[in-house]
């Protein structure tokens, strides 16, 4: 089933990654994921309302807000993990790459291997740290030089020093922060284009926390990151755009993070940012 | 217990306290009293299963070491004839053989299946096909087993009757060089191993799936999130992270099952009669096609029987208990051991 999806929508990657080579320079083509009018429903609870966003190409997006204002429901639209909540329902157009996600010709589960996540709690599996960051490539069946990929994995996620000589221990005795960034190594090891990030950090101490964040710009060179986060000084160091949640789940504002944190174009905007309330 | 209660109890009672209402740092005597009433009341609860298990292993290996002063331990465990009221044969072999094969058998088929449905209650099923099915098989669970003997009887023997003998060729005839190969299933004794270990099997199903289910369930969602975020599929999900991951859950049930069904006693005398075998080599096959005995079935027969109360064969009865008990005892350390290895690797 996977396989007979992965030739579906193999075509549209292909074509999408040319013209991005092509016109890298033309702001249009940098964005990745377009929303219009994406509005979110849990039974009869609205979530999300009309939201209207581009994300661009191999930057760093962070989405900020207070707690309850959708920043997460907003995250899990793009790979869809929503659809594992059989109360939500999704509403308007979501494109990644041109293809509408909801479209009828997506594959869920085909589409999650290109859009990769990273959730607020480490979640490492019960299972050796090697075989931890192997799991997607053996579920995908990419078996071939598996050392070599885990081995890279790893090294992208800045984690490979510290665990090279204990590859086949238990993925449960990192530190919280390791385990985090085990998780990331999961996540890159299948290639994804697209990296979600569910307050990541929120959960780590503060030099667990600025180690990931080190690594979140770095990974900005080859992956888009969409970053959420409670921390507002952390969408200021570590991202390129930011987007603003507010309570009742509206999109209040989104730009560059400097403009957002500098001078901001609604008051709601800039009370939230000062610490006014939320 | 004792030892978090004792400050609490040391000063609450102080010797004045008397009638007086009690301060705000202080109990009143009733209520300590109580509490320490209540403490004594479930500690003997559990010693009462302790004394009763103690009882039980005494109460066995009393009478049967005075069988084995009579009949030689190495008769016993050597032996490979049980006969014991015609030929004073008292070998044990045969029904410890009888016994696992019906394990082994009936294993076969309700660990796979019991585990598969876990799998469908816990991760597949929707909330109204789990209030439907949970029920389903706890009544399957509650059916007693004498009710399987029965069906294995009157039902499932003269079903596969109907079918078998059976040959099968393996290797089509119009292969050249590779010899002939024909697999040949017996036909079916009116008493048979195959009928009891199937209904057997169906009897531990519940016990396993249940167990295993729990298991299941209590897998943090956070890695099926995980897997799913990866693109697992939810076969992916269920088979390679929860299944791996409630691997104690899982050997539990399963070891509770099998015990079950070394200890099964009705179904088995019923559909499977009073044959002592030795295995049959090397026609596997043969094994279920006949009748045998297991353990338990044998201490049925001398417990029926009008030796009762004297004799080497009355105390043969406690000799293969003490047997039993041994080996589902073993199965149970195993199980430990097993349950151990994961706890190491997973936590
Ligand atoms: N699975 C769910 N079922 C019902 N309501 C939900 C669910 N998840 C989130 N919500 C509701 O949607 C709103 C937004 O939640 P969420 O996206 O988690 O916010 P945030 O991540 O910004 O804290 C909240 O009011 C929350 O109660
Ligand atoms: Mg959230």
């Amino acid at each position: 089933m996977s396989e007979h999806e992965r030739t579906q929508t193999q075509p549209s990657t292909v074509d999408a990654e040319s013209t991005v080579g092509e016109d890298e320079q033309s702001t249009g083509a940098r964005t990745v994921i377009e929303a219009r009018d994406v509005s979110v429903y849990y039974g009869q609870e609205q979530a999300l309302q009309d939201v209207d966003l581009e994300i661009p190409r191999r930057q760093v997006t962070a989405i900020i807000g207070p707690s309850g204002c959708g920043k997460s429901t907003f995250l899990r639209c793009i790979n869809r993990m929503n659809d594992l909540v059989d109360a939500a329902r999704v509403d308007g157009r979501l494109r990644f790459d041109g293809t509408d996600v909801y479209g009828p010709e997506v594959d869920p589960v085909a589409l999650r291997r290109r859009v990769g996540m990273v959730f607020q709690h480490p979640n490492p599996f019960p299972k050796s740290i090697y075989d931890n960051v192997a799991y997607g490539l053996r579920i995908h069946g990419r078996t071939d030089e598996l050392d070599e990929r885990v081995e890279r994995a790893l090294q992208r996620a800045a984690l490979f020093e510290e665990v090279s000589d204990q590859l086949e221990k238990s993925a449960l005795a990192l530190s919280g922060g390791q385990q985090q960034r085990l998780c990331i190594a999961r996540c890159l090891a299948v290639d994804p284009e697209i990296i979600l990030m569910d307050e990541p950090a929120s959960a780590l101490d503060p030099v667990a926390t600025s180690k990931i964040e080190d690594l979140i710009e770095s990974l900005a060179e080859e992956y888009t990151v969409i970053i959420v986060t409670h921390n507002m000084q952390q969408a200021a160091r570590i991202s390129d755009q930011t987007a603003v949640f507010l309570t009742g789940g509206e999109l209040a504002e989104y730009d560059d993070t400097d403009t957002i944190f500098e001078d901001p174009d609604s008051q709601r905007v800039e009370d939230y940012i000062t610490g006014k309330f939320g | 217990m004792s030892k978090r209660s004792t400050p609490t109890e040391g000063n609450g009672v102080p010797p004045a306290a008397g009638q007086s209402p009690a301060t705000e740092l202080q109990r009143s005597e009733f209520v300590v009293r109580k509490e320490r009433l209540y403490g004594w009341l479930i500690a003997s609860c559990a010693v009462l299963t302790i004394l009763v298990t103690v009882g039980i292993i005494a109460a066995l290996s009393g009478k049967a070491i005075v069988f084995w002063t009579e009949i030689s331990p190495v008769t016993f465990f050597t032996g490979t004839e049980w006969s014991p009221i015609i030929n004073n044969a008292y070998g044990v072999l045969p029904l410890v053989s009888g016994t696992l094969i019906v394990t082994l058998c009936s294993a076969l088929i309700a660990l796979p299946i019991g585990l598969a449905a876990a799998i469908y209650l816990s991760e597949y099923a929707s909330e109204r096909a789990r209030s439907v099915l949970k029920p389903a098989l706890e009544i399957l669970a509650g059916v007693p087993t004498v009710i399987y003997g029965y069906m294995a009887l009157v039902y499932i023997t003269p079903l596969f009757q109907g079918v078998l003998p059976l040959s099968v060729q393996l290797v089509p005839p119009s292969i050249p060089l590779v010899p002939e190969f024909t697999l040949t299933v017996p036909a079916l004794q009116t008493f048979n191993v195959l009928s009891a270990s199937i209904v057997v099997g169906i009897m531990i199903i519940p016990m396993v799936s249940s167990i295993s289910e729990d298991a299941l369930r209590a897998v943090p969602d956070s890695l099926r999130q995980a897997g799913y975020g990866l693109g697992s599929t939810k076969f992916d999900v269920s088979t390679k992270i929860v299944v791996p991951a409630a691997t104690s859950g899982i050997v539990a049930s399963y070891v509770l099952a099998i015990s079950r069904a070394i200890g099964e006693t009705m179904a088995v005398t019923m559909a499977m009669g009073m044959s002592p075998q030795m295995p049959h080599f090397p026609n596997v096959l043969d094994n279920l096609a006949v009748s045998s005995q297991t353990i338990t079935a044998a201490m049925v027969q001398i417990a029926g029987a009008d030796s009762l109360g004297h004799g080497p064969t009355y105390e043969a009865m406690f000799a293969l208990g003490l047997t039993l008990f041994c080996i589902t005892l073993s199965m149970n350390m195993m199980a430990e051991l097993i349950r151990r290895h994961f706890r190491e690797v997973y936590e």
